[in-house]
């Protein structure tokens, strides 16, 4: 059955990721899916907010936070969803090859924000004596920025699975949907990103 | 027979051109993402007032959030109705969120 | 003929096809079991709430006690029984209504039903473990941050997971109505009940994160030691209240929507009259919906969220009377010249429309800001949502089990005893609670456990005791109504009410594939418009050809038992850390079966065109 879906460039279709119904039913299925949580990050930014000052004596955002790391880890995240994009690119042209090569960098690009992220929690916690339980926004901190942490952990997961799982196989109308859904879904780990580093890190610094 | 095959290849080299033309707004929109990004964190290590800076900032994290999806998540292309409606309902709903947690969370 | 096979296999393999089912008529019967069976459960629980209330000082229970009877009740019938057996009746239905096969998700509906059943059971296993939950359904904090015992952390879990569930079952609705559409099924072609699911679940996508949130943070704040809630720690406990009801109100719009659905099929089915002002009862649901969004903190008028906000929210509640207000005067006028048929579905339905229209009419007063002050967690305000949520959603319910049970189980429940049922359940519901609104406005509080003799509550409560009763009898009816019809019920065509919509078009019992050609739409009321033509079916919109259909799998039952084992690892982690290998390995076999999901390429299956000439329906 896949294996007849292995198409030639000359019969790939325009968008392989709605040529079927399947893939239509899982592009349409995920957006939707974005849209909830949408919901839930709006709830945990609002708890974060409510919660930003909140922290009975102990340490503040300001004193915590340093930006540099923070743009690093920005740059390689929005970097990631080029690199993404790229191999999107590379997957409507029915080259497999180059679109393997994009997602690796990204899932490299990825892992680096990651490793930043959990030394910047570490650094907190062994520096600042700053964590989850010291205070009101201690919690609504880790919990926001852990969520999205976790977040990107999973995309992570998900993305390596797809490229180990089809690596042999090569790209075809089962696989294409289930690549594009995990782009969508590492997109929309950027756009919280971007309100993460506006809202808790600079506006937290403005104060 | 070959003009057949001739046209599919033109047809092919247009969408492959129209693809490539695509994939070089993307880059000009990162670029823009980047400027953006680099416009945020200069305002806050500058040091100015807060008043002016933090509507800035949101207005940037905006625009930049609707590059993101209108082209890296291509929202602009067609059959993005149902998809725009549930992620602004949801958008709908998230503001109200953030707001109420803003101004309605009693101390 | 289907279920004689399944004699035949024993009952092994019919219990292992049903817990790796993907049909969707599969999973709207283990909706229907589930649901039904914590209906059964919460229901026992209110029928020992209203014998304690029966007299004053009452030791019928304990106060702690009575505590977990009254927050399981709620909490097992909103998430446990009205939701369930809601989704049994859009599973059965709306794939059939608008023409499809099976739904967009297979898999994830059968996933959704696992959840909830797992949750439900997490839930309801706090009894044998030290003590259900007793903060009330609300869990409102500090007090559910600082209740004892593991009880709130099972409903914290327990709701969890059920909640993902309901999520993808609304995930999987929504794209099932937007993609899976039969030709020429408009979406102002779609029949009401299609309409109202498609605006339940876009209400679920949108509210149930709310509660994901409040259940993650309650959960740190009792298991993990953060300190969102707690006072002393900065917290604020105003927010656990508005994320409880940023998704509770809509909760209750994603309850009583399908009931309307399931009226506005009935009614035009027994009155023999299209539905009347059809676009506008869509825009009535869509309002619904929309405006369903933006009242919640008419639960919190008196929290002090001061009178700007309570104006605001107050106005915006009473707007909803206006849809609402549409929706009753469309369905009196369906019924107006029309040539009606009354039975029992049709007396849900006549009585459905008084009793919500009281509901109503105090859910306008309630909405009156400075008048709530007096009715706060006071009875009337039980009285309220008993009026809205048994008489709508159970009457809905009802109804709607009625009207579709012909098509779910091929026969027609037998008319006596479904009147019995509504007659004693009717005058039982009005008993209970009408009189519920005078003890409100006496003084008497909700959640007590019990009142003083010098109070002169006792007549009220006793007269509410006896109608509780009178309902429980009416459950029993129905219930012994089930088994006799079948065992005894005989077997009717595939449209036994002479219906209009198209789930009425499949032959009985209708095959797994739903339809063998997909049918041709030709306007609202599909089938009608070809019985006018004099035509007995459905045009078909293709030639005969193979079906693609999904292949059952085991997985999704695996998942919800991972999510199941690993809560109970995180609920007990806090006495002793060795409980996270507990979390960790449940954890895994979620991880684990998502793992082989993803890597085992599922193609479905296809049913070849000549095997359908021969079955010829079966």
């Amino acid at each position: 059955m896949s294996q007849e879906h292995t198409l030639n460039p000359e019969v790939f279709p325009d968008e392989p990721e709605k040529a079927t119904l399947e893939g239509k039913n899982k592009f349409l299925g995920f957006w939707f899916f974005l849209g909830g949580e949408t919901v839930l990050f709006a709830c945990l930014f609002g708890t974060y907010l409510a919660l930003q000052g909140s922290t009975v004596g102990e340490n503040t955002a300001e004193n915590l936070f340093g930006l540099e790391l923070v743009f690093i880890m920005t740059m390689l995240l929005l970097t990631s969803s080029l690199t993404s994009v790229y191999a999107m690119y590379h997957m409507k042209n029915n080259d497999f090859a180059k679109m393997q090569v994009w997602l690796g960098i990204t899932v490299v690009l990825g892992l680096a924000f990651l490793g930043l992220e959990i030394y910047e929690f570490y650094h907190y916690i062994t520096h600042y004596d700053f964590t989850f339980r010291s205070s009101a926004f201690g919690s609504a901190f880790y919990t926001l920025v852990g969520f999205h942490g976790g977040h990107v952990l999973f995309g992570l997961l998900w993305i390596i699975t797809l490229m180990a799982r089809n690596a042999k196989r090569g790209l075809n109308l089962y696989n294409a949907p289930k690549f594009y859904i995990a782009s969508l879904y590492w997109h929309f780990i950027d756009v919280v990103w971007v309100f993460i580093f506006t809202v808790v890190y600079l506006m937290g610094k403005v104060g | 027979m070959s003009e057949n095959t001739n046209s599919t290849t033109t047809d092919l080299d247009y969408k492959k051109a129209k693809k490539k033309e695509e994939m070089k707004q993307q880059v000009v929109t990162f670029a823009l993402m980047i400027v953006f990004t680099i416009i945020a964190f200069t305002m806050v290590t500058a040091g100015l007032d807060k008043l002016f800076v933090i509507p800035i900032l949101i207005i940037l994290a905006v625009v930049q959030v609707g590059f993101q999806l209108y082209y890296f998540m291509h929202m602009s292309h067609k059959g993005h109705e149902m998809p725009s409606i549930m992620f602004y309902g949801g958008t709908a709903v998230a503001f109200l969120t953030v707001l109420t947690m803003l101004v309605l969370v009693w101390w | 003929m289907s279920t004689t096979i399944a004699q035949k296999r024993g009952i092994g393999s019919m219990l292992w096809d049903y817990l790796t089912t993907v049909d969707h008529k599969k999973i709207a019967v283990l909706y229907l079991l589930g649901g039904g069976f914590f209906f059964i459960i919460g229901g026992l629980e209110a029928l020992a709430i209203r014998i304690q209330l029966i007299k004053p000082a009452n030791d019928f229970v304990s106060a702690g006690f009575y505590n977990e009877l009254l927050t399981m009740h709620g909490t097992t019938m909103i998430f446990l029984a009205a939701m369930p057996l809601v989704f049994a009746l859009m599973n059965a239905v709306v794939p059939l209504q608008i023409g499809a096969r099976d739904v967009a998700f297979p898999f994830l509906n059968s996933l959704g039903f696992w959840l909830f059943l797992f949750g439900g059971l997490l839930l309801n296993a706090s009894w044998f473990l030290g003590g259900a939950p007793d903060a009330g359904w609300t869990a409102y904090a500090p007090l559910s941050t600082t209740s004892p015992g593991h009880g709130v952390d099972f409903y914290v879990l327990g709701l969890q997971i059920s909640g993902a569930g309901t999520l993808i079952a609304g995930i999987n609705f929504l794209v099932t109505i937007v993609n899976m559409r039969a030709p020429g099924m408009t979406y102002m072609r779609m029949p009401l009940f299609t309409w109202t699911t498609f605006i339940v679940s876009a209400l679920i996508l949108f509210a149930f994160p709310a509660l994901t949130v409040g259940l993650f943070l309650l959960m740190f704040d009792r298991l993990f030691g953060s300190g969102f809630f707690d006072a002393s720690m900065g917290g604020n406990s105003v927010i656990w209240e508005h994320l409880f009801w940023i998704f509770g109100h809509p909760e209750v719009y994603i309850l009583i929507l399908p009931a309307f659905g399931v009226f506005s099929e009935i009614l035009p089915t027994f009155s023999r009259k299209r539905l009347f002002g059809y676009t506008a009862m869509v825009f009535a649901t869509v309002l619904i919906g929309f405006l369903g969004f933006m009242v919640w903190a008419h639960h919190m008028f008196t929290v002090g969220l001061g009178p700007a906000a309570n104006s605001i929210f107050a106005i915006a509640t009473m707007a909803i009377a206006v849809p609402t207000g549409i929706k009753i005067f469309n369905w009196l006028f369906t019924m107006w010249g029309g040539s009606i048929r009354i039975n029992s579905a049709m007396l849900w339905t006549l009585g459905f429309i008084p009793s919500f229209t009281i509901g109503g009419m105090t859910g306008v007063m309630v909405a009156a800001a400075p008048a709530d002050y007096q009715y706060h967690d006071s009875y009337f305000i039980v009285a309220h949502f008993h009026y809205v949520i048994v008489g709508g959603v159970v009457f809905g319910i009802f109804a709607g089990l009625h009207y579709w049970w012909p098509k779910m189980f091929g026969k027609i429940l037998d008319e006596t005893l479904g009147k019995i049922t509504f007659w004693t359940f009717f005058i039982g519901f009005h008993l209970t609670f009408f009189i519920q609104h005078f003890l409100g406005l006496m003084g008497m509080p909700r959640r007590y456990w019990t009142y003083g003799a010098d109070q002169q509550l006792e007549l009220g409560n006793v007269i509410s005791t006896i109608g509780a009763f009178f309902m429980a009898i009416g459950a029993i009816v129905f219930i012994y109504n089930v088994i006799i019809t079948t065992a005894k019920g005989e077997m009717v065509s595939g449209d036994p009410w002479d219906g209009r919509t198209l789930e009425w078009a499949t032959p009985n019992p209708t095959p797994h594939y739903n339809f063998a050609q997909t049918p041709l739409v030709r306007g609202l009321d599909p089938l009608w418009i070809e019985k006018t033509e004099g035509r007995k079916g459905m045009t078909p919109a293709e030639p005969l050809g193979d079906i693609h259909m999904p292949n059952p799998s085991i997985l999704p039952f695996i998942m919800s038992l991972g999510l199941f084992i690993a809560g109970f690892g995180f609920i007990y982690q806090i006495d002793d850390p060795r409980w996270l290998i507990v979390a960790i390995v449940g954890m895994g076999i979620l991880l684990g079966a998502m793992f082989i999901r993803s890597v085992k390429d599922d193609h479905g299956h296809h049913i070849h065109k000549e095997d359908l000439e021969k079955g010829a329906g079966l």
